[in-house]
């Protein structure tokens, strides 16, 4: 359920777009990336780390808006986000 | 031999590994731990001033996050229990340009070194002092902290706190803290800008963190990692400028978030040289 309106520049703004990465041996698996990707990014993977976790995986790379938002969070350095060069390039022209 | 196709050939960075000591790394502290947020968030808002490295010293007492010193690539010092306060006045008094961080823990800043904490803040010190406050002891197993909430439950209260909590932001500001804010790991972006503008300010700064001990004080309250999350993110409110007297932890009630001191006063640095350097330029 939305209680916002659609701002009226929507068509104008660009929407920035990164790529996730992972440093899959430093996850301790806490899942905080995972829960609180604004975008639905990550899940766990089924594979297991160095240390026997289970690090996240980018289960819709394609969508992520670079925020930085699991850089931040992430406890462990483990997760990353940079953003797109195409469209850092189309954007600065 | 493993042979991972997806494997990159070169270890990827991190944009922060320029800050850590990444042989180091994966630190010691527990999965969900939140120390390694504020961490993070610290870290990010240093390389955020722009300022040189050399130009900061993060100084740390004993505690699970007081092990930050020991991964920050920065000089740094591990000091005593409780300790990590003093020693941070005595760098910014002999070398009044760094940018001096205290990166602590409640159990170290305000129980064993709490009478450091109130003095530096009354004399207002120059720095930057980081509280992570995970609500209890975590190194050492979960015993009652002085910011252990009424009723919570830890090896040494095991029927519930009978006693209540330290009000941190109250007493920050009610000491002379010039800068004071709370925020939670949840609300990082926030934490990264104001220990940014903290270490930006004049005089005595105190950000006070709430993060999850999930190992020592999330598994005896029935609280796993996500679900002190969720706390943070249902039960608290943003709200700058409010009055610190209201900012006691009780997540039934709402606890408030923000910056609610924000003064300028005279530093101790600038005071002593006022009155006992007279004739001095600086
Ligand atoms: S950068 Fe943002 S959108 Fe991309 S994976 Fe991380 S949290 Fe999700
Ligand atoms: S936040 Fe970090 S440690 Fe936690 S699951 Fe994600 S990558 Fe792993
Ligand atoms: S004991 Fe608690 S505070 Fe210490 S590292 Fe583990 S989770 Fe973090």
């Amino acid at each position: 359920m939305a209680f916002w309106r659609e701002p009226l520049d929507t068509q104008e703004i660009q929407i920035s777009k990164g790529t996730v990465h992972i440093i899959q041996d430093r996850c301790k698996g806490c899942g905080y990336c995972i829960e609180f990707c604004p975008k639905d990014i990550l899940a766990f993977s089924d594979s297991f780390n160095k240390k026997g976790y289970h690090p996240p995986l980018a289960a819709r790379p394609d969508d992520c808006v670079n925020c930085h938002y699991c850089e931040i969070i992430c406890p462990e350095f483990a997760i990353y986000s940079t953003e797109d060069p195409d469209i850092a390039a189309t954007e600065t022209t | 031999m493993t042979k991972n196709p997806q494997k990159p050939l070169k270890p990827a960075a991190h944009p922060l590994d320029d800050l850590i000591r990444t042989e180091r790394i994966p630190h010691i502290w527990c999965p969900g731990c939140g120390i390694g947020t504020v961490f993070s968030s610290t870290l990010k808002a240093i390389k955020g001033t722009g300022i040189p490295y050399d130009r900061f010293t993060m100084v740390s007492g004993i505690g699970c996050s007081a092990r930050g010193a020991g991964y920050v690539k920065l000089d740094s010092f591990h000091t005593t229990h409780g300790r990590a306060i003093p020693f941070a006045s005595g760098i910014k008094m002999a070398n009044p340009d760094l940018n001096v961080i205290v990166f602590s823990g409640d159990g170290d800043l305000f129980a064993i070194g709490g009478n450091h904490f109130i003095h530096a803040a009354r004399r207002n010190m120059d720095l930057t002092v980081v509280c992570v406050n995970n609500l209890t002891y975590g190194m050492t197993g979960g015993q009652v902290a002085a910011t252990t909430p009424n009723r919570a439950k830890t090896t040494t209260t095991p029927f519930g706190n009978p006693d209540a909590p330290f009000n941190l932001p109250l007493m920050a500001s009610a000491s002379g803290a010039s800068y004071v804010a709370r925020w939670t790991i949840l609300h990082t972006r926030d934490l990264t800008d104001s220990i940014n503008e903290a270490m930006a300010k004049k005089g005595f700064s105190f950000i006070e963190v709430l993060s999850p001990c999930p190992i020592n004080y999330g598994r005896r309250n029935k609280e796993k990692p996500l679900d002190t999350l969720k706390l943070y993110q249902e039960r608290t409110i943003i709200k700058n400028g409010a009055d610190p007297a209201r900012a006691d932890i009780d997540f039934d009630r709402g606890v408030i978030l923000g910056k609610f001191v924000d003064i300028d006063r005279q530093t101790c640095d600038s005071m002593y040289n006022s009155v006992c350097r007279p004739c001095s330029d600086d």
